[in-house]
């Protein structure tokens, strides 16, 4: 049972490098938004990320075996927000995915149940660890995230639905599958996949286009393969040491879609070259392997699923955004963590790394 | 507690699960998530190092657009410089296509906005289909302030819409020499498929006839452009740099306002064509063709209306008559027969008593008249048709065809204009060529008084009668000065205009006095053909033509509302030997050759009232001022009497 916890145990080294990250992150936004109607959107994201370092430290001061205990209650209340999104939300971009609350607030319930499902899963495998997991045991936990999975998808969110995966995967490889079971399991899914793009009855014509337009960009330069082929301008563009702060042509002509969300990776590939893009790499490489260690010091078995689920909802992100920047992953609609503009991804990090702290700062209670 | 790395039973929670992850798997994590970062290092190192000049040139397409800048076309004179066409400014619409999203979204609003139906956006489209993207498309032309408002209006929703100040063609008022200057339009599907339209593309302006046609690369001059950097909504955010377009030349015309003027007074109101040219050299001082149209409407968005108004006028006001009429040339052709007897020595000698006709082959020709006895010297003022019958018959065709060839009938003339035509003279060898038949010698009967398969344009026998006139020398005619061209150009000119080009005809003086004598008879003589159109004091000679537009026989059967009045002909010149002016009169359905000379005189009249006035302006000039009386000084040394210092 927790009893104390410090703040000399908070990991300030992490969130040094979270807060330089936060920093380009404004920087970048200021930049990408300089001559459009978003200008202005910094600002806000500054104010996203004091809220967001605010929840960081509440929750960091929850123990987060409470968190846990509650979480059936939570993974219920997911369930039921997403079902109430896709009566009730606000229609935006031809996906219902907000629900707007009144004085303004809308609220993406997708972006929290990732959080749920972290804890979710995390409970589960605790409750199976020391044993032999059985197609029952996977089945279960499949079951448990395919079925947000399969409402966010409804809203339709393919981006956001996608990054509960790499929550089960991450639980079924630490939970201990066996290679036997890997192979059967990708097998299942490569067949399922096939047929679903076979008949392409599963997909949205946008998201067939998106893949076609992935596999040949040039099919379609004014259609479907403009955006992939804007970014892969602007990033090539950029060479080594780019083209300097707000001086994109790109990104300040408005060649470049969504500069500030989905592809202000490209926007700032564009503007600081290979060596700034390396840097930002490099900071993301140095928050996971600061995220890992603390898994590997956490106290107890839940402590690391978490992170290790966090660690894998980020590594996600990371590798479909930039992935899609730079030419290796059909468009998705996926935030890059702590540096997409937006209040929900940033208060998801946040949130994600006030658990991490919390389960730093209890590593040495039992 | 002690931190482990492996499950070992002390890691065991109360309820006895384990509470440790494996560290194995943890350091797995960690080269999980260094193997995908260097995988998306190794795409970033791909386009921002090893494609990164790629991009940039991708990039700097995306930004910067060419707007052209059109060079103004050159403008024309006349010989005194005096201006014939001219440049207005203008502002036309064009269609990027590269910046078109959803254009089926877009096409109510630009048609609405710039007065274009739907429909006629879509078959622009189409026709522009095998043109790059990048090259805008041509909308409308001419733009009103309230169209170019729209435009300005709309920039946002429509980017792909684009603004170009352009210079419009702007030509003299009521069609005034228009088939010699020509007109300008788009450039046709047809012309692009030509080997030497290969420079130009769809869209292009290019003289579609006349010295607009002739001189297009010349007059065009070369467009330049403008780097504009533009944002993806093709909003202008600056520009780079520029090339300036280089002005097309302005051309000075051989054409004599005053004498056009006279020609295009002379013609009104009829049908027809006026040569007017300088034996010498071969410049055309005037060419009027009528009916005419106004190449203003050409330049400017041609309406339907008006296109097939042209189009289906039976006088077919887009044909250049001066070049393009192959008609009988009557008896303007016994010039040439007098040329042909004197020269074989056989009119000479030649008398004839006309009654009103002769018979030959069984076949009796008639004359219009009773002459009596008619020789060489009077036959060509009587216009008497027995006295040619009985020349032709002692001729033969080929002698007469040998001749009239020489004088240039049967050819292009070269003339520095499009679409000239050759006319015939037949030939037994022509006959046989043609029609695959022998030559009757009772068809060159009427080949001698310009009938029968003989044809030939206003422009050849003014050319002819210039080369008679001056005493042998042909000359190529031609619109354009040639020291306006540059030397490889002429030579093109030359190579795609073929004609006889300057020659050299058989005529000695003796015959050349008597021919040119009794030309001056056919005006200035009341026995003449056209005494009613003598000038007092004017040495004006000529040769009236009056041909048939139809047989004897077959007026008499018809009767359908064609005009069946016979073509007025009439070439003269003055003065009658080596003469400065030729002047070529067709007047269709004018009844009598007599008619055209009436008209002819006109111009010779302003051309001479012209140069009597230049003549006094000179002898003005020339007159010393009266000198003062200065009665207190006898002489004057000081003043412009040089006091030259010795040489010693």
């Amino acid at each position: 049972m927790p009893r104390f916890s410090s703040y000399r145990d908070f990991d300030w080294v992490l969130l040094g490098f979270v807060l330089l990250l936060s920093l380009i992150s404004v920087l970048e936004i200021k930049s990408a938004t300089l001559h459009t109607k978003f200008h202005g959107f910094d600002h806000k994201q500054i104010q996203f990320l004091a809220g967001g370092i605010f929840l960081m430290f509440v929750i960091s001061l929850i123990d987060y075996h409470r968190l846990i205990d509650i979480v059936h209650w939570a993974y219920g209340v997911s369930v039921l927000s997403l079902i109430a999104v896709l009566i009730v939300g606000t229609k935006v971009l031809g996906g219902r995915r907000w629900i707007k609350f009144p004085g303004g607030i809308h609220f993406q319930p997708s972006e929290w149940v990732k959080l749920v499902l972290i804890l979710a899963v995390a409970r589960y495998f605790w409750g199976l660890a020391g044993k032999e997991l059985t197609w029952g045991d996977i089945g279960k936990a499949a079951a448990m995230v395919v079925v947000p999975m399969a409402l966010v998808l409804k809203q339709p969110d393919l981006g956001t639905a996608l990054t509960y995966l790499p929550i089960l995967i991450c639980g079924l490889f630490l939970g201990g599958i066996r290679v036997k079971q890997v192979g059967l399991v990708v097998l299942a899914l490569a067949l399922i996949g096939g047929v679903a793009w076979k008949s392409g009855k599963h997909l949205k014509p946008y998201q067939q286009a998106r893949i076609n337009a992935f596999m040949d960009p040039d099919s379609d330069p004014r259609g479907s393969g403009y955006q992939i082929r804007q970014s892969l301008i602007a990033v090539g563009s950029g060479g080594i040491w780019g083209k300097g702060a707000n001086k994109g042509s790109q990104t300040q002509g408005d060649f470049l879609p969504i500069p500030y969300t989905d592809f202000i990776f490209a926007a700032f590939c564009e503007e600081h070259g290979f060596v700034g893009a390396i840097g930002v790499l490099l900071l993301y490489f140095l928050i996971l392997m600061r995220l890992i260690q603390n898994a590997q010091t956490a106290s107890d078995l839940p402590g690391s699923f978490i992170i290790m689920g966090v660690v894998a909802v980020i590594v996600f992100q990371i590798a479909v955004n930039v992935g899609m920047v730079v030419g290796l992953m059909p468009v998705t609609g996926i935030p890059l963590p702590l540096l997409s503009y937006g209040g929900s991804s940033v208060l998801f990090t946040f949130l994600s790394l006030g658990i991490v702290m919390n389960i730093r700062m209890r590593r040495f209670v039992n | 507690m002690q931190m482990s790395h492996h499950i070992d039973p002390n890691d065991l929670g109360p309820n006895g699960r384990a509470e440790k992850v494996s560290a194995g798997k943890l350091h797995a994590a960690q080269y999980i998530v260094a193997g995908i970062l260097i995988v998306l290092i190794t795409g970033l190192w791909r386009l921002q190092v090893l494609g990164a000049d790629n991009f940039r040139a991708l990039a700097e397409a995306n930004r910067i657009r060419k707007v052209p800048i059109l060079a103004p076309r050159g403008r024309l004179f006349d010989r005194e410089g005096r201006l014939l066409v001219d440049n207005y400014p203008s502002v036309s619409c064009y269609l990027l296509r590269e910046q078109v999203k959803d254009f089926d979204a877009d096409l109510p609003l630009i048609s609405q906005g710039l007065h274009i139906p739907i429909e006629q956006i879509q078959a622009t489209l189409r026709r522009y289909q095998i043109a790059p993207k990048y090259q805008p498309i041509p909308l409308k032309q001419d733009i009103s302030p309230d169209e170019q408002a729209f435009i300005a209006a709309h920039r946002d929703e429509l980017p792909e819409l684009e603004t170009l100040d352009e210079q419009r063609r702007l030509y003299p008022r009521d069609g005034f020499a228009a088939h010699l200057i020509g007109y300008v339009g788009e450039v046709s599907e047809q012309m692009l498929d030509d080997p030497r339209y290969a420079f130009y593309s769809p869209g292009d302006v290019v003289g579609r006839s006349g010295v607009e046609q002739t001189y297009d690369s010349l007059l065009r001059g070369k467009d330049g452009s403008r780097d504009v950097i533009v944002n993806s909504h093709g909003k202008e955010l600056g520009h780079l740099g520029q090339e300036l377009a280089v002005p097309g030349k302005d051309l000075k015309l051989t054409i004599d306002l005053d004498l056009q003027i006279a020609a295009e007074k002379a013609l009104d109101g009829k049908n027809g064509a006026i040569v007017a040219m300088d034996p010498h050299t071969g410049e055309i001082l005037a060419m009027v063709s009528r009916p005419t149209y106004d190449p203003n409407q050409f330049s400017v968005r041609l309406t339907k209306n008006y296109w097939n108004e042209i189009i289906n006028n039976p006088d077919h006001p887009l044909l250049n008559k001066s070049l393009q009429a192959q008609l009988a040339p009557g008896s303007t052709f016994k010039i040439i027969m007098s040329v042909a007897g004197l020269q074989e020595n056989v009119a000479q000698t030649m008398h004839v008593s006309c009654n009103g006709g002769a018979e030959f082959y069984g076949h009796f020709y008639a004359c219009d008249k009773h002459h009596g006895a008619v020789d060489i010297n009077n036959a060509i003022p009587y216009s008497c048709d027995t006295f040619y019958y009985t020349l032709a018959n002692r001729l033969g065709i080929d002698t007469i065809a040998k001749y009239a060839t020489s004088v240039g009938l049967g050819q292009k003339t070269g003339i520095d204009l499009p679409d000239e035509v050759a006319g015939t003279m037949p030939s037994t060898a022509w006959k046989l060529k043609t029609q695959h038949d022998k030559w009757f010698a009772g068809e060159t009967i009427s080949v001698g008084i310009g009938q029968g398969a003989v044809t030939a344009t206003p422009m050849q026998l003014a050319r002819a009668l210039s080369g008679i006139a001056s005493g042998g020398v042909l000359r190529r005619p031609h619109v354009v000065f040639a020291d306006e061209v540059p030397s490889d150009m002429q030579q093109a000119i030359q190579e795609s205009f073929p004609g006889s080009g300057d020659a050299t005809i058989p005529l000695t003086t003796e015959n050349w006095q008597l021919i040119t004598d009794a030309m001056a008879n056919v005006t200035s003589s009341p026995i003449g053909t056209a005494y009613a159109a003598h000038l007092e004091g004017v040495d004006f000679a000529g040769k009236t033509g009056t041909a048939q537009v139809i047989g004897h026989d077959a007026l008499a059967k018809t009767n359908k509302g064609h005009n069946t009045e016979p073509n007025a002909w009439f070439v003269g010149m003055a003065p009658r030997r080596n003469p400065d002016i030729v002047v070529a009169v067709l007047w269709e359905h004018g009844n009598w050759g007599n008619n055209s000379a009436k008209l002819a005189s006109q111009i010779i009249d302003a051309y001479v009232n012209k140069q009597r006035k230049l003549d006094n302006n000179i002898r003005i000039a020339a007159t010393p001022e009266p000198a003062k009386p200065e009665p207190a000084k006898p002489t004057n040394p000081t003043s412009e009497a040089p006091t030259v210092p010795s040489a010693e």
